[in-house]
């Protein structure tokens, strides 16, 4: 089971042949089989193998190196409370305890209703907006204990269902190039030659 | 209009010049309408109206120093590609993650068509036949923002085949990352992008431009370095050289956080301004947070050796900085005021290296677990004064020799310039060090006062004297 849908291997199909070399698509295709299924199934990492033309470990190998691939299910909500310098000079270790506690799981571990999981994360890049953390990516800034407490609520009760996708989903904006505007992607192999415009005259 | 803009957090526009920030004050600054109003991809025309190798001029003549962290100029970086070898290929840093750090986020997020000008700007003027765009996997909003303007510029004849109806194509592919800070360092990115382990690659050849992606020649450009080339290839080289100094021409955008009364990302001359302005500044952060006093500050994104108030007067300048005893790495300024704990405060950007080591080179791997280890144990109040010790000789087995640190008036340190020995091959494992030997250097009463000092047990007889 949860091999990738036909819909998802037509959008496979379009990444793979973006790249120069098959094994390229293996990330993106990670995050689409992490988008099906919430997390990565070994199934779903068989089949990536068949698509790109590698074997299976080294698909695993590849995405057991990313924090982002997770191999068991996780939480509808992925909470990561960040825990580098800025955040932490701003207080993210009182916000991460109390979301221990609220929840009633360590860092890492998912509730019981598979609703929630919580993370120690590192440096997200809101540093100025300490501190931060991300619900399945989605940021929430200068965060406190009582805002936390309602984050947890409104998720728990659907409403922020619109903005915060669950876990696996990044961007819901996919890249498309038109056929007729794609130059096409060539092995590296190939004998290349000067492009065109490097003849020494304007292009325009 | 100083305040921030609510579309655009933490972001501060101030009254002074701009050339990636311009267009930060409107909401819709990602769409390719507002942008074609802001005399966006006018740049790209000006470009592709001349021939390539007069770009490329342009741009070294401007001196557009790399925005990522090594501060290598974009120009010379592209003419170390071998002749006559192609397909040669650019690839986008777009895997933002120094602590301290976030200015590409901004930029991917607010003005993603002024980056894609500036990728399509690099491959014309270097002759780039494919450019990867890599972002952060975290990043979800930047990364639909620049799937969406690829998009908008795909169909509307800015990206692709026979741009603008001229001979130059190229293809523009979003990439996205999963989760690992490594993979920032330019190797490990090619490495991430060939779809293997984010692993940097052993050196030499010490440039991908020479062996790249798929082992051919690639430009790996930061997504600041690039946002500059529309404003660049519009205004022309003089008029960038006019902003900033002659050694760093331009602006630089720099996200100050921690303690002060106003953290933010400001995008300032470069050069010019000094740590005592950003800190302390009106238009910036005006001052620590409840009149608190200064303790010290990390001037150049986690891997920076601290600076004390000792060095506020420093411009944010590379070629001053350096001899001070540091770096000005990714733009980052992260504020400790004089309620920190230094010893805590240094693990948890220890914490950060010694998590995020791909575990390549043994020294990072081995000692940067060391190095977390020992100091939770003196922070949770279980170190002895061995622990001390043990801290300098797993970070000097990382970098060997002197590590750099800045001089202190109150300590009568003078300051040990930049940069370090390192026995790793890239700056993950000197990274874990930087802060531990910094605080240990700068503070070293904090951890005196911190550890066990237990007297040696006299070993006497059994049945005592």
């Amino acid at each position: 089971m949860s091999r990738l849908t036909d819909t998802n291997v037509a959008i496979a199909h379009e990444i793979i042949a973006r790249y120069p070399r098959p094994k390229s698509a293996l990330i993106p295709l990670l995050h689409l089989s992490q988008e099906q299924n919430g997390y990565v199934t070994d199934d779903a990492m068989k089949h990536i193998a068949e698509l790109v033309g590698v074997t299976p470990a080294e698909v695993l190998g590849t995405a057991s190196f990313y924090e982002m691939f997770k191999f068991e299910p996780v939480g509808k909500y992925v909470i990561n409370i960040c825990g580098t310098m800025s955040c932490a000079l701003m207080g993210s270790e009182e916000l991460l305890h109390h979301a221990e506690h609220r929840l009633g799981v360590k860092a890492g571990g998912t509730t019981a209703d598979g609703i929630f999981t919580i993370e120690h994360a590192e440096c997200q890049a809101a540093c100025t907006e300490a501190p931060c953390l991300q619900v399945n990516y989605r940021y929430r800034f200068r965060m406190t204990t009582q805002q936390l407490d309602v984050l947890i609520d409104d998720l728990a009760a659907g409403k922020l269902a619109e903005e915060i996708p669950p876990h696996g989903t990044l961007a819901r904006v996919r890249q498309h190039i038109p056929a007729d505007r794609s130059v096409g992607a060539v092995p590296p192999e190939a004998p290349g030659q000067e492009p065109v415009w490097m003849n020494g005259k304007a292009a325009l | 209009m100083t305040g921030t803009y609510a579309h655009a957090a933490g972001f501060y526009a101030g009254d002074r010049p701009k050339i990636v920030t311009s267009r930060f004050e409107y909401a819709d600054s990602h769409t390719l309408e507002r942008y074609l109003a802001t005399d966006g991809y006018k740049g790209l025309r000006s470009a592709l109206s001349r021939p390539a190798a007069d770009v490329h001029e342009e741009v070294k003549n401007a001196t557009v120093l790399g925005r990522g962290g090594a501060g290598f100029p974009a120009g010379t970086k592209w003419g170390l590609m071998p002749q006559g070898n192609f397909p040669r290929y650019l690839v986008v840093n777009g895997d933002e993650s120094e602590p301290g750090t976030y200015k590409d986020r901004l930029l991917m997020e607010r003005d993603p068509h002024q980056l894609i000008e500036g990728c399509l700007i690099a491959c014309y003027a270097a002759g780039l036949t494919r450019c990867f765009l890599y972002i952060r996997g975290e990043m979800a909003t930047a990364q639909e923002r620049v799937a969406a303007a690829l998009n908008e510029a795909y169909a509307a004849g800015y990206v692709g085949r026979n741009i603008l109806g001229s001979n130059f194509s190229v293809d523009i592919v979003l990439h996205w990352g999963a989760g690992a800070y490594v993979v920032g360092e330019e190797t490990a990115l090619i490495e991430s992008l060939e779809g293997n382990r984010g692993m940097p690659r052993l050196k030499p050849p010490y440039f991908p431009a020479a062996i790249g992606l798929y082992g051919q020649p690639t430009i790996v450009n930061n997504v600041e370095t690039l946002a500059n080339l529309p404003w660049l290839a519009r205004n022309g080289a003089e008029a960038y050289t006019a902003i900033g100094t002659k050694t760093s021409p331009g602006t630089r955008m720099v996200a100050v956080s921690g303690h002060v009364k106003r953290p933010g990302v400001y995008e300032i001359v470069n050069g010019t301004t000094t740590f005592r302005d950003l800190l302390y500044g009106d238009e910036f952060c005006q001052g620590i947070r409840n009149g608190n006093k200064l303790k010290a500050f990390v001037p150049g994104g986690g891997s920076a050796p601290w600076f004390l108030p000792d060095q506020l007067d420093l411009p944010f300048e590379a070629s001053q900085v350096g001899p001070a005893g540091s770096m000005l790495g990714s733009g980052a300024i992260m504020v400790m005021d004089e309620t920190t704990d230094i010893p805590h405060a240094a693990l948890t950007l220890t914490r950060f290296y010694a998590h995020e080591s791909c575990g390549k080179c043994t020294p990072c791997r081995e000692g940067g677990t060391w190095l977390e280890r020992i100091l939770t144990r003196i922070v949770e109040g279980n170190g002895t004064d061995a622990d001390l010790e043990q801290l300098i000789e797993v970070g000097t087995s990382i970098c060997p020799g002197d590590f750099p640190h800045a001089s202190s008036e109150r300590l009568g340190l003078t300051a040990v310039p930049f940069p370090y020995k390192m026995t790793t091959i890239c700056f993950v494992g000197p990274s874990a060090y930087a802060p531990v030997n910094s605080a240990l250097t700068l503070f070293p009463e904090e951890f005196e006062s911190r550890v066990t000092k237990r007297n040696r047990i006299p070993v006497t007889a059994v049945g005592g004297e």
